[in-house]
């Protein structure tokens, strides 16, 4: 097997050239004859009986179309895992912001008048806006008891181990809503009618997910809907699930006037309106034995959801596996659940529910390591997880996993050990504080247990005349670089030249459903599609004997020629083949989780000014073993954005509610870093290459938002000896904790 | 955009004394309209209900930095990129340009102006507490003349200033002489760029021998306008910088501010800060 | 406010303004958006909005050689101005959209290409229109200074990582970007 041309190699962005030169085409950059512009109306209050919608005078009505659920040529729902969840509130209103009346019309400024001059009353029913309530069920709002969804994890028996443990830690850890804030806002616009169908164009990371949703929403038949993805500006889970319901109201008021319909959100309506990460609470209680070993973990998981059911059990789930770690611990128990509150629901973002469970425990962990009374270094090393040993789900780690070097290399690159000695001594004469710390985190990359086989993902590839190679799947371009790394590797299977490549552009009259852009899966799943199928299409041309060995780009493109000539199209069609040895169990929710994980350390260093409680990143380093690194600049790219993140998360990104709207829903006022907020990112890779992965690679999209924010707080907590416990650390929370420890 | 565009007018007068004349024949119902910085941000939020504006960015009386034996003196136009460039005034007015340089970012500072920021009167804003410890004064012009008012008590309220419906601020001057005082300026936001404050803290002292021989504290966010710690300034002024008089300054300080809760930021935290701040100005006193 | 059937209308004015390079004459309501004005009516979709609040720099052009946010900037101030936006940035024809591949590219377009500074794109044209703005007063910043020309243009996948290093890269080519219009 010669060695990868383009493997490993940072080949640039296949889409750069349109995106430095402002040529590449974003929803809102298209417009079509007789288009008109779409609003949504909006439910005041958070919970509800509509009683009445009142058109307040002033506006040239007639001129409009209006769109009500009474519209609704199929049914009245946006179809995810169930259909709790309507396209627009008919009776009743379970969230502010939701959705009740669509309004268009040619003119894009007074389509914002008539929005202002649109009344709803709502007749309030008691709603309820945080965890807490939602357990206690001070009010019923969802199901029968508030659940969407609850699972029980279990490895060993964790009960009798507490009476004779030498240690036992408890804590409590909250993570609150996080807004993605893409830079570009959801945007969609739409082409409807009974004949022809529907067609949507737009901001979306998931064009079968849209696509089953307006099949339902229309009732129309498969082949009469249309996803087509535009060029889209950041995503980060965002755009999973939320852009169905903007497609669905798009379509319909595209259906009822007879006219294309543009919606795109403003910044402010983006943020209060759609879906944001789910709030946690995480209670942890750990047993530990005099010399640091684990004993038990039974650890109690909520996620908010908000309204509807939406992903939450997905996102639950993922939450759960995580939540006891890259550890080796014989007895664990995670009990966790999902829980409604009227908020809008929340939804995708980034690690998926990961983020929340593993800053609880990392967070966790530092305080066991000082009840222990030995270091946090040490405390993890007596526990990483080792090869054939299993995780909390039963999981064999089958992979080579070396938990212990990465933390070398990690401790090493950030000077962790100078650095803590020399804070220790220099802090107390110090109004500035300094601090270092760490957290350690693995995240599984594909969908959870039997997800991928569900999914059934396909990819194809087909070759033209001139020997020019079309690649289609139904995953997403973001940013994140899957046109360029599917390019790459069909390029390097196929031993042409890059340029030979072409991605088509994600439309479900043309690719096939490759699964959803999400999970840290488009890689390492469908890149492995994209592989086998390039592969396949080389051996018909070996076969057929139009290509020897040792041939270059024109020798493949008279190969094409020949082959079409004679034989007809050619093309491959992969379908997805979940591995023999991967077994899941759902009702037990026990088995092999996930086919790969990437393993990581994460070092941060912090500054905290303690006359405002500032803290700033002065430094981070980003260690992981990721499997085969297929384009160095992006993959670090992706590692160096999902801090920044990450920092977000742990300092910045607060979502101010009140009555379960978010109140500070601009970006004066809602926080995320800017360019002086951001330390030096620096990020390392370490490579074992998985087996399964397209030229070895495993996912790293989400990995990240899961070890940023317990870094920082650790790194908080030894600079100021701060216990902290949840996210955001604003200064006005820390300013009291600092108070508190200094008297 | 949020707003109904169509319905908002703006014009732009032959010169300086036609658009005073306009303001004076239809006193409210023409405003001025400057570099745009904050208008434009409600206009776009559908919170502008103002509909019709002058745009004076064009006239050079507003414009120019001028050096006089006592004052310096900047035309209201004078925008914070220009602030952050002028020589003299990071010379004599150091805060000025500190402030400059945390307003926004290059690109705001490109077009925001002094006398805009001034006429919106947010306590958030981050020059005025600098100009108040300048003792800066106001030029407001209108076909009835001209006139000069101290900045300081030009603030009647939130949001508020005493500027009559048919003035236009033409300049803004600062008396010349704190060139060798202690300037301190500190503002606490959200992030390091592009943060609306939560405390912005402004102060000078002349120190003689040890002791406060003068002093000049200001702030903003911590009350419904920005202001001088008069009262402060009193407990430090011509006394020795000790910790009694500071802890002393401190407590009436906390009496003089009337911080609030609001998204950004809490009461509480905006009080201490406050105090911490007077503290760590007055450690950058020399002894 | 509204009277009869339609609020009250106010008039379009005309105005003169020369985008890169060329001099154009456009239609608009007095306190449009100049960055309603660039992508519709001069059909110039490269500047993007972002947040319609001056926060996120997505719209920032040149505007008589200064970086201005375009949705902070009404239309009757943009006549007689000189505008630059991202499609005038580079070599070919900055009107037309569809530039043949072979076109030139400024040194700072290069670098993003070559060092990862853009992933999703949609911050990528406020962006380096604010690095050229920066490099054209400052040739050669540290990385502080460019920090902080680019601090009000957020980006929400890079974590500014790469950007930074894609402006220091363009720092060292000989060629430069071109000077700002005045």
């Amino acid at each position: 097997m010669p060695d990868p041309r383009l493997i490993g190699t940072s080949v640039p962005r296949k889409e750069g050239r349109e995106k430095v030169t402002g040529r590449a085409t974003y929803v809102d950059d298209l417009s079509f004859p007789d288009m008109l512009y779409g609003v949504t109306v909006r439910s005041p209050a958070p919970r509800g009986r509509i009683v009445k919608i009142g058109f307040e005078p002033g506006i040239p009505w007639e001129e409009f179309t209006i769109v009500t659920a009474e519209d609704i040529p199929g049914t009245n729902t946006i179809a995810l895992l169930i259909e709790d969840q309507p396209c627009l509130a008919a009776e009743f209103v379970n969230h502010p912001e939701e959705a009740v009346v669509l309004l268009a019309h040619p003119d894009k400024y007074l389509v914002e008048e008539a929005r202002r001059a649109v009344r709803i009353d709502i007749e309030r029913l008691p709603a309820i806006f945080t965890i807490e309530d939602s357990v206690t069920r001070k009010e019923i709002i969802w199901g029968e008891d508030n659940i969407f969804k609850s699972f029980l994890v279990e490895k060993g028996d964790v009960e009798p181990v507490w009476a004779s443990a030498a240690f036992i830690v408890e804590g409590e850890y909250e993570t609150g809503a996080q807004e993605q804030l893409y830079i570009e806002p959801q945007g969609m616009i739409a082409k409807a009618n009974p004949t022809q169908g529907v067609t949507v164009w737009g901001s979306l990371q998931c064009p079968y997910y849209v696509h089953k949703a307006l099949v339902r929403l229309f009732g129309l038949p498969k082949d009469r809907i249309r996803v087509v993805q535009t060029e889209t500006g950041g995503g980060f889970g965002g755009k999973e699930e939320y852009p169905s319901m903007l497609a669905g109201h798009a379509a319909l008021l595209a259906w009822k006037s007879g006219q294309p319909v543009k919606m795109i959100y403003d910044r402010a309506e983006d943020m209060v309106a759609t879906t944001k990460r789910h709030p946690s609470r995480t209670r942890h209680r750990t047993a530990v034995a005099r010399d640091g070993k684990f004993l038990a973990m039974d650890i109690d998981f909520t996620i908010d959801g908000g309204a509807y059911e939406t992903l939450s059990p997905v996102v639950l789930s993922r939450g759960t596996i995580h939540a006891a770690g890259p550890y080796n611990c014989p007895n664990v128990r995670v009990r966790s659940r999902a829980v409604a509150t009227n908020m809008p629901p929340h939804g995708a973002f980034r690690g998926f529910g990961a983020p929340q469970s593993v800053f609880a425990l990392e967070r966790h962990l530092d305080r066991v390591a000082q009840v222990v009374g030995i270091s946090p270094e040490e405390l993890r090393r007596r526990n990483f997880i080792q090869k054939g040993q299993t995780l909390a789900v039963h999981q064999v780690i089958r992979e080579t996993v070396d938990m212990g070097h990465l933390l070398d290399r990690a401790l090493e690159r950030s000077d962790y050990h100078a650095k803590r000695k020399r804070f220790e001594e220099e802090n107390p004469s110090n109004a500035i504080k300094r601090g270092i710390g760490f957290a350690a985190f693995l995240h599984g990359a594909g969908f959870t247990g039997s997800g991928e086989e569900y999914l059934a993902s396909e990819a194809a590839l087909e070759v033209t005349a001139e020997g020019r190679v079309r690649v289609f799947a139904g995953s997403t371009e973001m940013g994140q670089g899957t046109n360029t790394v599917f390019a790459q590797i069909a390029a390097e299977a196929l031993g042409l030249e890059i340029e030979r490549i072409e991605i088509m552009q994600p439309d479900t009259a043309m690719v096939p459903n490759s699964g959803p852009t999400v999970a840290s899966r488009t890689t390492m799943i469908v890149g492995k599609l994209v592989e086998s199928a390039a592969r396949s299409v080389r051996k018909s041309l070996f076969d057929a004997g139009f290509l020897r060995p040792g041939y270059n780009d024109g020798d493949f493109a008279n190969a094409c020629q020949q082959y079409i000539a004679k034989f007809g199209p050619l093309q491959s069609l992969i379908k997805y083949e979940h591995p023999t040895d991967l077994h899941w169990d759902d009702a037990t929710y026990r088995g092999d989780a996930y086919g790969a994980y990437a393993w990581a350390i994460y070092v941060a260093e912090v500054s905290v000014d303690t006359r405002t409680a500032e803290v700033r990143v002065e430094d981070f380093v980003a260690v992981q073993e990721v499997g085969k690194v297929i384009n160095p600049v992006l993959a670090a790219g992706q590692i160096e954005g999902g801090v920044a993140q990450g920092i977000g998360f742990a300092l910045y990104e607060n979502v101010v509610w009140q009555e379960g709207r978010m109140s500070n829903g601009q970006m004066t006022n809602y926080i995320m870093p800017t360019a002086m907020d951001v330390p030096p990112i620096r990020v390392f890779f370490e490579e074992i290459p998985y087996a399964r992965g397209p030229a070895g690679a495993k996912g790293i999209g989400e990995l990240p938002l899961d070890g940023t924010a317990p870094a920082i707080a650790n790194a908080i907590a030894n600079a100021t000896g701060a216990d902290i416990a949840r996210i955001p650390v604003t200064p006005e929370v820390l300013l009291e904790m600092l108070e508190s420890v200094h008297a | 955009m949020r707003s109904y565009v169509p319905a908002y007018e703006m014009e732009t007068p032959r010169d300086l004394s036609d658009a005073l004349e306009r303001l004076a024949q239809e006193p409210g119902v023409w405003k001025p309209f400057a570099g745009g910085t904050d208008l434009m941000v409600l206009l776009e939020a559908g919170k502008l209900p103002h509909r019709r504006f002058l745009n004076v960015s064009e006239f050079s009386e507003l414009r120019g930095i001028e050096i006089m034996p006592e004052y310096v003196t900047l035309g209201a136009l004078t925008t914070y990129t220009e602030i952050r460039r002028s020589e003299v005034l990071a010379r004599e007015f150091p805060l000025l340009c500190r402030a400059a340089a945390e307003t926004g970012s290059v690109a705001t500072q490109n077009r925001g102006t002094l006398g805009g920021n001034i006429a919106n009167a947010s306590p958030a804003a981050d020059s005025p507490p600098a100009l108040l410890v300048y003792d800066a004064e106001l030029e407001l012009v209108s076909v009835s003349g001209a006139r000069w008012v101290a900045y300081q008590g030009f603030w009647t309220g939130y949001k508020q200033i005493g500027l009559r419906a048919d003035e236009l601020i033409r300049a803004i001057r600062l008396p010349r002489g704190m060139r060798s005082w202690s300037h301190y300026y500190r503002k606490v936001g959200t992030r390091r760029a592009q943060a609306i404050s939560k405390v912005c803290f402004a102060a000078a002292a002349r120190m003689d021998a040890g002791r406060v021989a003068d002093v000049r504290v200001a702030l903003g966010s911590v009350a419904p306008m920005v202001l001088r710690a008069v009262e402060t300034e009193k407990i430090l002024r011509d006394r020795k910088l000790t910790r009694e008089n500071l802890r002393a300054a401190q407590d009436v300080l906390a009496r003089e501010i009337a911080p609030i809760d609001d998204m950004r930021s809490t009461a509480r935290y905006r009080g201490r800060i406050a105090q911490n701040l007077l503290a760590e100005f007055c450690a950058t006193l020399p002894a | 406010m509204p009277d009869s059937s339609r609020p009250g209308q106010g008039r379009k004015i005309f105005l003169d303004c020369e985008i890169n390079g060329r001099a154009l004459t456009l239609e608009a309501y007095p306190m449009a958006r100049l960055l309603d004005v660039l992508r519709e009516q001069a059909g110039l979709t490269g500047t993007k909005e972002g947040c319609g609040e001056g926060e996120c720099g997505a719209c920032a052009v040149e505007f008589n050689g200064l970086l201005v946010n375009s949705c902070l900037v009404p239309a009757l101030q943009a006549a007689s101005a000189k505008i630059r936006t991202i499609e005038g940035i580079a070599g070919g024809n900055p009107l037309q959209h569809g530039h043949p591949l072979g076109e030139r590219l400024d040194a700072v377009q290069q670098a993003f290409l070559a060092h990862g500074g853009a992933q999703c794109g949609i911050c990528t044209p406020g962006m380096i229109l604010a690095a050229v703005n920066l490099l054209a007063r400052n040739p050669h910043p540290s990385e502080s200074e460019i920090r902080e020309g680019l601090a009000g243009n957020l980006c929400r996948c890079t974590g500014y990582t790469k950007i930074f290093e894609s402006v220091l890269a363009a720092c060292r080519t000989t060629e430069f970007p071109s000077e700002p219009q005045r």
